[in-house]
């Protein structure tokens, strides 16, 4: 019971004391492990394919068969229950990037390849190419402007 | 029509004569195990897409009401009802296999009370028979207010989970032998407090919540205890919390009285954190739960607050508060 | 032993990554999207200024798996095909860097959704 007159005015104030608070230690936590095995298997793939490629295309092709890998995990239903308790973890590895991709694309398949596949596969991920490809022009010219 | 003020309506001969519901399995693995008609084994209800299966499910709830009832299509005069999807589709492709007239109604989750208050007053003009059908399915709300099914996200501790169910009233100007009555309702207003957060719909709907109740009790000059339950549809269990400091504020205390249709429909094991929410939630357990121990005698006078938010995706996007909505009807054994 | 410190690195630099997306997100609640392209343009705007790279060199998938990685091969890409080839080299060269990623999500994708179908969540 809030020891104070609740109105429209304070009630978002109210509303936040009273809210339960998501147990953050425990999200930063399984955050930190999760994203650090993701990467872990992925400097795995690396070391692999260094054995017949330079660094540079290992490491693409490291970061392609995670991509591969999460695709499949999306598809049997399992990436979505590490994302319930690795948040940011499994967000923000390449691997969470393809699951914005195909997630959209396996849900959508009910309204066809064109208009649910094809438009949909990017509605979550789709910011993340726009913004990306813009910014690298936009920095790539400004480096031809001033000489990087 | 009687009246006490503008919004709080009388109804002389709103008897319910049925209540049917369908639900999904993870809601026949909650608290109502059992309770329900038909429990389906698996969501897809045997269709080829989500959207095809809540429609299904309409389909199931408004037959199986009509036959539960010893009634045929031809006797119903009228269809009323709504889901949460865009056009309230699934209620109006279902009402196609209907003879009766159709009214599509949307109050978001507040669209079953909605539905009764509708039907009653059309009885009192002098309809026979009238069905009231509202329900929601948690893979077509998901996908349609939020995130892909697979993608992966941690949710917040104050999201509800959208309950897979659909319920049916069949109501009737007719005498029923276990005389269960809609005899009064007040018609909510849209109260908006300024909440943006789209997960946590308990805190916005609470204030219209209480705003309903106030004005029903100030009305017919009742108080929370005159009635053996307080239902509220959806708030779960924070937004009930806020209701009851809300009403305490007010000058009632409901706590006594007060359950939520929503918090009460799964085990907490079931990890739905506030509980279920969707427009499934009053019409599972109204039809499936309240009808019955109101036959057995267990309560005699109940109130159900069907609350709603009614906002889109768009609007959340566009930085839009949320609005809410809060109907109510007494229902008197 | 090199190769084991490396993937220590990876661990920790790309669980630490991810730790500081998950307090950005308890604090202010950032969707999904939002997280992402944040951590995109982070990447982004520290490899205009030569600084990504280094941190991949150090971690190894711990800098280049997350997707501030991403955005550090973009920019990587325009950069360094601008200086080859001047402004058509800045309009091609991050998505050519990026190309093989972005290919094989949007044809797993595909696949994905050809092979599977969605399925409710249980909790």
């Amino acid at each position: 019971m809030a020891q104070y007159e609740i109105t429209k005015d304070n009630y978002k104030e109210y509303v936040f004391e009273k809210m339960p608070k998501s147990s953050h230690w425990k999200n930063m936590f399984w955050a930190f492990v999760v994203g650090g095995t993701i990467c872990v298997i992925g400097q795995a793939f690396i070391e692999l394919y260094s054995i017949w490629f330079n660094s540079q295309d290992a490491s693409v092709l490291a970061s392609g068969t995670l991509v591969f890998i999460a695709a499949m995990l999306t598809g049997f239903g399992v990436y979505d229950n590490i994302g319930r308790f690795a948040g940011a973890g499994s967000t923000i590895p390449i691997t969470g990037f393809s699951n914005a991709v195909v997630s959209p694309a396996l849900e959508f398949r009910a309204e066809g390849y064109v208009y649910g596949v094809g438009a949909k596969m990017f509605l979550v991920a789709g910011p993340v190419i726009v913004n990306g490809v813009t910014i690298s022009v936009v920095v790539a010219l400004l480096t031809l402007l001033f000489g990087g | 029509m009687q009246y006490y003020k503008k919004r709080t309506l009388v109804f002389d001969n709103a008897n319910i004569a049925e209540g049917y519901t369908v639900a999904g399995p993870k809601e026949n693995d909650g608290r109502y195990k059992g309770f329900f008609d038909l429990a389906l084994k698996d969501d897809m209800f045997g269709q080829n897409t989500f959207e095809r299966a809540e429609r299904k499910m309409f389909e199931h709830a408004i037959e199986g009401a009509i036959a539960k009832a010893n009634l045929t299509a031809a006797d119903i005069d009228v269809v009323i009802g709504g889901d949460l999807l865009n056009q309230i589709v699934s209620v109006a492709f279902a009402a196609r296999k209907q003879h009766a007239g159709f009214l599509g109604l949307y109050n978001a989750c507040a669209t079953f009370v909605e539905s009764l208050i509708a039907g009653s007053a059309m009885l009192n003009n002098g309809l026979d028979y009238v069905l009231c059908t509202a329900g929601s399915h948690f893979s077509t709300a998901e996908r349609q207010y939020r995130y892909p099914l697979e993608l992966g996200v941690l949710r917040s501790p104050v999201t509800q989970w959208t309950a897979t169910g659909v319920g049916a009233t069949v109501l009737t100007s007719h005498k029923q032998p276990v005389p269960i009555r809609i005899t009064r309702a007040t018609v909510g207003r849209v109260v908006d407090y300024g909440v943006m957060d789209v997960n946590n719909m308990g805190a916005a709907m609470a204030p219209s919540a209480c705003d309903t109740l106030v004005t029903f009790f100030k009305d017919t000059n009742t108080v929370p205890s005159d009635y053996d339950v307080i239902y509220t549809g959806d708030l779960g269990k924070l937004g009930s919390d806020i209701l009851m400091d809300l009403a305490r504020q007010e000058g009632y205390d409901i706590s006594a009285q007060l359950h939520d249709c929503g918090a009460s429909l799964y085990w907490d094991e079931q990890q739905t954190y506030q509980g279920g929410s969707g427009a499934a939630c009053s019409a599972l357990v109204f039809n499936a739960v309240l009808l019955s121990r109101m036959r057995r005698g267990e309560y005699k006078r109940i109130l159900l607050a069907g609350t709603g938010a009614l906002m889109s995706p768009t609007t959340s996007f566009q930085g839009d508060s949320i609005p809410a909505i809060t109907h109510l009807v007494e229902v008197t054994a | 032993m090199e190769t084991f410190l490396m993937f220590v690195k990876a661990f920790l630099v790309g669980g630490g990554i991810c730790l500081v997306g998950q307090i950005i997100i308890n604090y202010t609640h950032l969707t999904n999207g939002k997280i992402l392209v944040l951590f995109l343009i982070a990447g982004a705007i520290l490899e205009g200024f030569g600084l990504y790279s280094k941190l991949i060199d150090f971690a190894g998938a711990g800098a280049s798996v997350p997707i501030s990685g991403f955005g550090c091969a973009l920019v990587k890409g325009a950069v360094k095909a601008a200086k080859q080839d001047g402004v058509y080299g800045a309009l091609t060269g991050g998505l050519a860097a990026c190309a093989t990623g972005i290919s094989i999500a949007i044809v797993s994708g595909y696949l994905v959704s050809v092979l599977f179908k969605p399925r409710t969540k249980k909790k």
